[in-house]
């Protein structure tokens, strides 16, 4: 078409990035790709194809990983572990620093390489995964920098294996490496099978910083070798991915003692107020659903409209969606690539064939020869739809509408997943009162799909566990130092026969505010050292649970009770404790058969106050985001967590778990010392008189091996903790796979409750979600 | 026309081709409903650039339809007869006449000529036969603070010697203190002024302090009449930019889906390299869409921006970098 024409159609013409250098790399190294470990590739070996998605023309052939080579990667990552933890936290910074520079040098050849393998758009790739991947290398490094000076008493959790998906091959790869090394450890990294070649290019890349051999190791393969990884001597395992693969790593990972951040599926809202920007919102819709074709965990698909507006938005969206621009994914003029691999567009088309209810409009662009899906809009369904409930993982928005902001909240918060949410409103009340409402680890407003190394990025519910990015990420490469020390197990004492107490004492359970009888009706006699009869403790059963969950659940305004006001009731228990101190020290002493009641009772009450102290300074801070606005890494409770308490100090531990859990806007179910339960009765008569609103705290006695399971499999629980002496870590990781609750579990080690290892910003942090709310303003 | 309830309507008005718009009612519940999120805006401004790109063949029909669109300008204190006449020149032709030739458009010229009021004879004397419309811009250009009566007059004269389009400058205190109804009643009465010449109401958006301003007094003046909505006078701090675009390109867009009449748009002032030209046009096409890449609808208020078109043109032509002096002044 010559100048003239076009001069008339104003088309726009191809506009191709060039693509040479990069299938020149692919070229040198033999288009043939082996494993890198311990520094060196391997020779290549039996495996699969690589694709371009939008042609299918290999690109180049890479090696299924055996199990020899898992164990080979492993090895010389436990090897290189050491000496890379011990060149500190100043040494490790200059190698992140220079990983950072050389993915800045060869910025295009990587988002060639990416366009090529996964289909993406240049413009995106180019713009948005590279440059994202180079500043979290960037910003790791400062990290290392300061870890000693920072994190004190913090360590390496040792070698990381890490499995990564295919939507964002290089970034999420950054998002793995750059904390893992930061913090002293070593990686052994699966990327995905369709999406290898950017991870080997960053392989090649390590090798030219001078990386110490062995500190990255990049193995290639399906999902088999992704097994291998997750059951390899390794120390902690990071996996983004599906939310149902991501269950079975937990249940894999179960009572291994292997630490575990899963960054899943999603279902986000993108919710619109009446008095949004209407076209901006329209407009953050192609980023958020159509970014990235819709292969995104955190995409927008899940559009809220208000009701006055959604016959006027929707038509605006459509004629926005006939705009765009889908085709080959190295035209610059691109807005819309190639959907991964068939295997997936197919996926996604059998999805929405299937669906049978709503309004399906399709964009009218035309749709190029090749592994392409066109974007989608499914207006009118209701929540009960299929589609509005799972992800598609396409570019594929699903509508629905609302009336009020209180409805939108219900409705947004309709579903299984939390990863994130988008919330449009030129209201700041409406917007900053609905942000921390949502359960999703990230809020955008007024934006979508913003994404930075300093500020956290992860889920809730079962999109997962764990944060990527910022200093609350780090958490996931660190544990404390120092030794382990094996849990002693406690034997309640045995008596002959019962002996008739002097007055009756029923101790019963207490649930909602209220002292309730076992459901079951059974209860235990308990003893003293000499065999005689103390009392009897109430077993509670699965409905106890049942009661004890749903009176935690209903007092939701606890959360809502402003810290102050909750370090207040902490202090009331505190001096109530005092108050009785001397009864329930005899009380202790007579259940443990020890002496150290008295001890322990002011223990109790010194962590009482250290709760109370904590309830309204443990504060979020406002992460530096390259952008003009806020990125708010806000606190919150997790909501309503379980926990086993420690046998051996049955008040001390009850309290060391209750306070910080219930000072954080938590709500508690305890199970107390399974050998020395009879001190709840006590604590619960404490709670009474110390405006403790009921259902805030709930206390059960009876078995923590029968109670363990039914509160890790429990849906409308968010974490659950055992400090129990019974071994019970893999019973409630495996049980919390269900709803991927999270945990916390002693893995048989013992704590000094009595000491500083009993509290602190340990407790705090597992009692709190760091929710990342973007606020991007701007008159 | 009557006023209208956009928020529950969602097929578009019947649209009236290219006819004049011939302004509605004030519409003020639409008005104040207007917001514009300046963050979201920057944001789609700043990707857009790079989401399109046009090369070689392309690149070049493109730049020659910027130059179609481009209201060459001249508005100086000490502009003379002479130096108008030299414009003109150059707006009948553009460009090189072996340039035009090699691309296949040898009649390419200017959109139009743009000057102060006593500039108008000598600007339509020159142009005389070439089609090229003259633009005047009036009613106390640049600050509009000269009395209400002469302002008109002003329009009124610039009409009678000739000018085809007249370029008014809105009252900027009306929308700093929200007085829209005293904001349209002017542009009303700008409007009947001008007759049949066009009018584009300059709304000085650098002056105008935030963009759901901007998006306000842009409907305002749709709705009493402008043909065409402007940014600047090129004499602010801050004069065309991309966000301030996209708003008002957007309320032309809300207003052809409400009216199914088409308003013009003109960037003015700040656009002096060809790859913004590029830029400007892309904008244009993805919101707007193409109907509105010619230049009944769309205007570059520029100077300096020919020149370097000029040179890419030719780099385009022979493959080898251009230099200001092989092309003719303006």
């Amino acid at each position: 078409m010559g100048v003239k024409e076009i001069f008339e159609t104003m088309d726009y013409g191809p506009a191709p990035e060039a693509s040479g250098d990069a299938l020149a790399w692919l070229v040198d190294q033999g288009a043939r790709f082996g494993h890198f470990i311990d520094g060196a590739f391997t020779g290549p070996g039996d495996g699969f194809d690589s694709r371009n998605p939008a042609t299918s023309e290999v690109l180049a052939s890479v090696t299924q990983a055996t199990q020899a080579d898992v164990d080979a990667a492993v090895a010389a990552a436990r090897r290189a572990q050491g000496p890379w933890e011990r060149l500190g936290g100043k040494g490790r910074a200059r190698h992140l620093y220079a990983l950072a520079r050389l993915l800045q040098k060869h910025a295009r050849l990587f988002a060639v390489l990416e366009s090529l393998d996964n289909g993406k758009s240049i413009r995106e790739a180019r713009d948005i995964d590279i440059p994202l991947a180079q500043r979290h290398f960037y910003h790791h490094a400062g990290y290392a920098q300061l870890m000693e000076a920072e994190l004190p008493g913090q360590v390496a959790q040792g070698v990381c294996g890490q499995i990564i998906p295919w939507n964002f091959p290089l970034l999420m790869l950054a998002w793995k490496v750059a904390p893992a090394l930061a913090m002293g450890n070593t990686v052994v990294l699966k990327p995905a099978e369709w999406t290898s070649l950017t991870a080997l290019l960053f392989a090649d890349i390590c090798r030219q910083a001078g990386l110490p051999r062995g500190v990255v190791n990049i193995v290639t393969g399906d999902g088999a070798v992704g097994e291998m990884i997750v059951k390899a001597d390794v120390d902690k395992i990071a996996f983004t991915g599906s939310t149902e693969v991501g269950r079975r790593i937990r249940e894999a990972t179960a009572g291994t003692g292997k630490a575990l951040t899963l960054e899943l599926g999603g279902k986000s809202p993108y919710i619109v107020f009446e008095d949004a920007d209407i076209d901006s919102a329209i407009e953050g819709l192609v980023d958020a659903i159509w970014f990235n074709q819709g292969q995104v965990c955190c995409a927008g698909s899940r559009l809220l409209v208000q009701e006055g507006i959604a016959e006027r938005f929707h038509a605006k969206l459509r004629a926005r969606m006939d705009k765009l621009r889908i085709g080959d994914p190295l035209d610059k003029s691109i807005d819309v690539g190639a959907i991964v691999d068939p295997v997936q567009r197919d996926r996604i088309a059998t999805l929405v064939d299937g669906n049978s209810e709503g309004d399906i409009y399709r964009a009218a662009c035309a749709l190029p020869e090749g592994c392409f899906y066109p974007p989608t809009l499914i207006t009118g369904l209701s929540p009960a739809s299929r589609l509005m409930q799972d992800e598609i993982f396409g570019p594929v928005l699903v509508s629905s509408t609302f009336r009020t902001p209180d409805e939108a909240v219900e409705l947004a918060n309709n579903t299984r997943y939390g990863l994130a949410a988008s919330v449009w409103s030129e209201n700041i009340n409406v917007a900053l009162d609905i942000a921390p409402r949502l359960a999703a680890g990230v809020i955008w407003v007024n934006g979508t799909n913003m994404f930075d190394a300093a500020a956290g990025f992860g889920g809730v519910r079962e999109s997962g566990f764990g944060r990527e990015g910022g200093w609350e990420g780090l958490r996931a490469y660190t544990r404390p130092g120092g030794k382990n020390k094996p849990l002693k197990s406690i034997a309640p004492f045995a008596g002959e026969e019962a002996e008739p107490q002097l007055v009756d004492r029923t101790a019963k359970l207490y649930i909602g505010g209220k002292q309730a009888r076992p459901d079951g009706g059974y209860a235990r006699n308990v003893y003293d050292r000499s065999g005689k009869l103390i009392g009897q403790a109430p077993l509670a059963n699965r409905k106890d649970v049942r009661y004890a969950v749903e009176a935690a659940r209903a007092a939701k305004g606890w959360a809502a009770a402003t810290a102050h006001n909750r370090a207040q009731v902490l202090y009331y228990i505190g001096e109530n404790l005092a108050a009785r101190r001397d009864e329930l020290a005899a009380r202790i002493d007579r259940l443990t058969g020890k002496r150290s009641g008295g001890a322990e009772v002011d223990a109790a009450v010194d962590r009482l106050f250290t709760y109370a102290a904590w309830a309204d300074k443990f504060d979020g801070r406002v992460a530096q985001v390259p952008l003009r606005g806020v990125a708010l890494s806000m606190r919150e409770p997790c909501g309503v967590i379980a926990a086993l308490c420690p046998d051996e100090l049955p008040l001390l531990g009850l309290v060391s778990l209750m306070a910080p859990a219930i000072a954080m806007g938590n709500r508690v179910v305890l199970v107390a010392s399974d050998p020395f339960p009879l001190i709840a009765a006590d604590l619960y008569q404490v709670l009474d008189t110390s405006d403790v609103p009921g259902g805030v705290v709930n206390i059960l006695t009876g078995s923590h091996a029968e109670l363990a399971p039914t509160l890790a499999q429990h849906m409308d629980i968010e974490a659950v903790w055992s400090f129990s002496e019974t071994d019970l870590s893999a019973v409630i990781e495996r049980g919390a796979a269900g709803n991927l609750k999270r945990t916390w579990v002693n893995d048989g080690q013992a704590r000094d409750w009595m000491g500083a290892e009993g509290e602190g910003r340990a407790f705090l942090e597992a009692a709190t979600e760091v929710k990342t709310v973007w606020v991007p303003y701007g008159a | 026309m009557n006023v209208t309830d956009i928020s529950h309507r969602s097929t578009p008005a019947p649209d009236h081709g290219g006819d004049r718009n011939p302004g509605m009612a004030l519409d003020l519940d639409w008005v104040m409903r207007a917001t514009a999120n300046r963050s979201a805006i920057e944001r789609r401004a700043a990707t857009l650039p790079a989401r399109r790109s046009v090369k070689k063949a392309h690149q070049a029909a493109w730049l020659a339809r910027a130059i179609s669109c481009i209201d060459l300008t001249t508005l100086s204190g000490d502009d003379t007869a002479g130096r108008v006449r030299r414009l003109c020149a150059k707006a009948r032709q553009p460009a090189r006449a072996d340039i035009l030739e090699a691309l296949g458009l040898p009649d390419l010229t200017t959109g139009a000529v743009c000057v102060y009021h006593d500039m108008i004879e000598t600007a339509v004397e020159a142009l005389a036969g070439s089609g090229i419309p003259v633009a005047a811009v009036s009613t106390g250009f640049p600050a509009g603070l000269s009395p209400f009566h002469l302002r008109v007059a002003e329009i009124e004269e610039s009409v009678k010697a000739g000018a085809e389009e007249i370029d008014i400058v809105i009252s900027r205190r009306l929308v700093l203190t929200g007085q829209w109804q005293a904001l349209y009643d002017e542009m009303r009465a700008f409007r009947r002024a001008c007759g049949a010449a066009h009018v584009k109401a300059i709304l000085a958006t650098g002056e105008l302090g935030t963009l759901q301003n901007v998006a306000r007094a842009s409907l305002v003046c749709m709705m009493a009449g402008a043909d065409f909505i402007k940014t600047s006078t090129g004499k602010e701090a801050v004069n065309a930019t991309l966000p301030v675009s996209l708003v008002m390109i957007r309320a032309i867009r809300d207003y052809h889906e409400v009216t199914g009449y088409r308003i013009g748009y003109k960037p003015a002032g700040g656009i002096s390299k060809a790859k913004d030209a590029i830029t400007y046009l892309a904008l244009i096409k993805e919101e707007l869409g193409d109907r509105w890449l010619r230049p009944d609808l769309f205007r570059f208020g520029a100077s300096s921006l020919l020149g370097d078109i000029e040179r890419q043109l030719e780099h385009h032509l022979t493959g080898a970098y251009s230099a200001n002096w092989r092309h003719a002044i303006g």
